[in-house]
């Protein structure tokens, strides 16, 4: 059967609930959600993170993922990057008028086994739909709470000259997969989008070295950005070195065809960790040995020159500029 | 020693690999006018972004057309506005975008240099073979060695050798460049884009310069032959001729442009299409990219430069593509960046 999205899904009426009922509970359902009063009331103790993030990535499928995977993947890493454990999402779809109601269901199983893996419940949510053309098939917002990991103090201010900097992993796979289906290239079935929750690895590098001095996610904008603000709101500077970036062949590849550099793709399951370089080894041992983590390295190191600035040294032995990326990446002419 | 590299995707390269920093101070590497978005006019922009708002019409582009200024908006303007502009990676996504759209005319912006004009010819004659009747282009490609030339007019141009484009080697050959030893007894080498390419090409330029000779090298061997590739050229002349042309910046360089010949006169649009656009005011910005295309002066010598004039902002063409001049410089620092 080829149903679809109707307008009055959304209408709060009999199709609303046969949407919640049919549709939505049976794939995300859990004792929380089920209770299906107004809000989810949630036990948690001692200091909480909270975030949210709105979710539009074209296509909605790619290898590797999808926008129901991101959705859940983006929300847990930033709560991680906190120091805190992901413990309950919210989930608030936005749907377009005509929407198959199979795609809907990919999505929510998709989103459904990032939850499971990030050890996440969906504990509300919302439905709305608009209109034919008011949106792009489906829009996802979510936001989550999680508890503040014991001993964490991780923040861009504890940033000081000397400590290291840690990626967990080959830069640009999300950015450089989506960007190859855009366009129609045909990449090894090795490549594609690393979307994971950070959130188990997280715990492991905060028990093994709980001095952690700061940590992000690299998505939107890439190393680059996340970088430039780190550099911006610690005060330090940030050299990088060229020859230490793990980028896969394949990637670079992409990049070269369509003029991007791997610094400023996005990354869906990857983080930057900042690190007193006497801890860095321990560190660096503890991240390889989890799935996510196994092609940690370090990458460069915080200064006191050119404060607020990152930098990278070239494999020729120049030093040059990092900068902040500026509007969206588009193709170049030749 | 001043060596000049004419290709904005080797400026790019430069800056990159960090190679202004390592050179010894006696050489100093100057940017040239081959980015080919930077020198498309300002007339071209507007007849372009006119075309974008008929109702009949996708403009298809290469993306970083979007943000260069006509004389009272952008491309990426006129689409917020409504305008159909779609980017493309090829004039045959283009082509592609005619055959599924029969009701719309689709207009190629064809821009650029040697590099691209034979696949846009290609695309054309693809056109003609399959009678696809609503594909067009907007012509405005140039060539790289009248430009050259007509920096060398200049007395002060100042110029002890030039690193020549690869990309546009490969279709023109390296033969192509013999002028310049022949004439303006410079030296030249075609180079790839790698920085031990670059390093390589400025070696071999320096060694010349010391020794006072004057030849073209080609340090860009694996895809760079004397001669050319000659299918790419014939499809070329097969299809355009060359004209005077209108560089943003350099003003009108003889011979220095493609037109389409008579038999393909058709496919230009704005023959298939007339319009009636008022001369374009010369600007008053105090915007410099003229000089600077040029080398005659750096970016940090103009007065907007990173004041009123940044990517986000652009009052030149220059810092308009990610290949400009200026948009590198800005991106790198500046010009020679000193970490400290």
């Amino acid at each position: 059967m080829n149903e679809t999205i109707q307008l009055a899904h959304g209408a709060g009426g009999r199709m609303s609930a046969m949407l919640t009922e049919e549709i939505l509970r049976p794939i995300l359902g859990n004792p929380i959600l089920d209770r299906m009063h107004d809000g989810a009331v949630l036990d948690i103790g001692g200091k909480i993170a909270f975030t949210t993030d709105s979710y539009v990535v074209a296509p909605r499928f790619f290898p590797g993922g999808s926008i129901g995977r991101i959705a859940v993947c983006g929300t847990v890493n930033d709560l991680a990057m906190t120091g805190a454990e992901a413990k309950y999402l919210s989930l608030s779809l936005i749907l377009e008028e005509g929407f198959a109601v199979e795609e809907l269901k990919r999505v929510l199983q998709d989103v459904r086994e990032a939850a499971d893996e990030a050890g996440v419940s969906i504990v509300t949510g919302d439905t709305k739909v608009v209109g034919h053309g008011a949106c792009d098939g489906i829009y996802i917002n979510t936001a989550g709470v999680g508890a503040l990991i014991e001993g964490a103090d991780v923040a861009p201010q504890n940033i000081r000259p000397g400590m290291d900097v840690v990626v967990s992993g080959f830069l640009g796979d999300h950015a450089a997969t989506i960007t190859a289906s855009r366009h129609g290239l045909k990449l090894p079935e090795a490549i594609k989008s690393d979307a994971a929750p950070l959130n188990g690895l997280v715990k492991e590098m905060l028990r093994a070295v709980p001095e952690i001095a700061c940590m992000r996610d690299p998505t939107r904008g890439g190393a680059a950005a996340t970088l430039n603000e780190l550099a911006a709101q610690s005060g330090t500077g940030i050299l990088l070195e060229e020859e230490l970036l793990p980028v896969r062949p394949e990637v670079e590849g992409v990049c070269e065809l369509l003029g991007f550099e791997p610094l400023y793709l996005a990354n869906e399951g990857k983080m930057i960790v900042f690190v007193s370089s006497e801890k860095t080894e321990t560190l660096l041992t503890v991240m390889r040995a989890h799935p996510c983590g196994k092609e940690a390295r370090r990458i460069g190191a915080v200064t006191d020159k050119a404060p607020g600035q990152v930098a990278m040294k070239t494999a020729l032995g120049g030093i040059r500029i990092v900068d902040m990326p500026t509007g969206s990446l588009v193709p170049r002419i030749c | 020693m001043r060596l000049m590299e004419v290709c904005g995707t080797h400026t790019v390269s430069i800056f990159r690999a960090g190679l202004r920093q390592l050179l010894p101070a006696e050489v100093e590497l100057v940017s040239g006018p081959g980015c080919p978005v930077c020198v498309t006019p300002d007339g071209y922009m507007d007849a372009a972004i006119v075309y974008s708002g008929m109702d009949d019409v996708i403009v298809a582009t290469f993306g970083d057309m979007l943000k260069v200024p006509g004389s009272a908006s952008s491309l990426a303007e006129a689409a917020a506005q409504g305008g159909d502009v779609r980017i493309v990676y090829s004039p045959l996504d283009a082509l592609a975008m005619a055959k599924e759209n029969p009701e719309k005319k689709i207009v190629f912006l064809a821009v650029g240099f040697e590099t691209t004009a034979p696949t846009a010819a290609a695309a054309l004659l693809t056109a003609e073979r399959e009678n696809v009747g609503n594909f067009f282009l907007l012509p405005a490609q140039k060539l790289v060695p009248p430009a050259i030339r007509a920096l060398l007019a200049d007395e002060d141009a100042r110029i002890d050798g030039f690193l020549l484009p690869g990309h546009v080697a490969v279709v023109t050959g390296s033969n192509i460049f013999s002028f310049l030893a022949e004439e303006y007894h410079l030296p030249g080498v075609v180079t790839g884009f790698s920085p031990t390419e670059l390093l390589r090409g400025i070696y071999r330029l320096v060694r010349q310069a010391t020794a006072g000779d004057a030849r073209i090298e080609n340090e860009y061997r694996c895809v760079v032959r004397a001669e050319g590739n000659q299918a790419a050229q014939k499809v070329m002349h097969q299809v355009y001729e060359t004209c005077a042309a209108e560089w943003r910046g350099l003003g009108a360089i003889p011979a220095s442009g493609l037109r389409l010949r008579d038999a393909y006169r058709h496919f230009d649009f704005s023959e298939a299409r007339p319009l009636d656009l008022p001369p374009v005011p010369p600007k008053k910005s105090g915007c410099r990219c003229g000089e600077v295309l040029r080398g005659k002066i750096t970016p940090k010598e103009c007065p907007l430069f990173e004041k009123i004039c940044v990517p986000e902002h652009a009052a030149g063409p220059c810092m308009v593509s990610a290949e400009g001049v200026c948009a590198a410089w800005h991106k790198y620092g500046g010009g020679i960046f000193q970490y400290e």
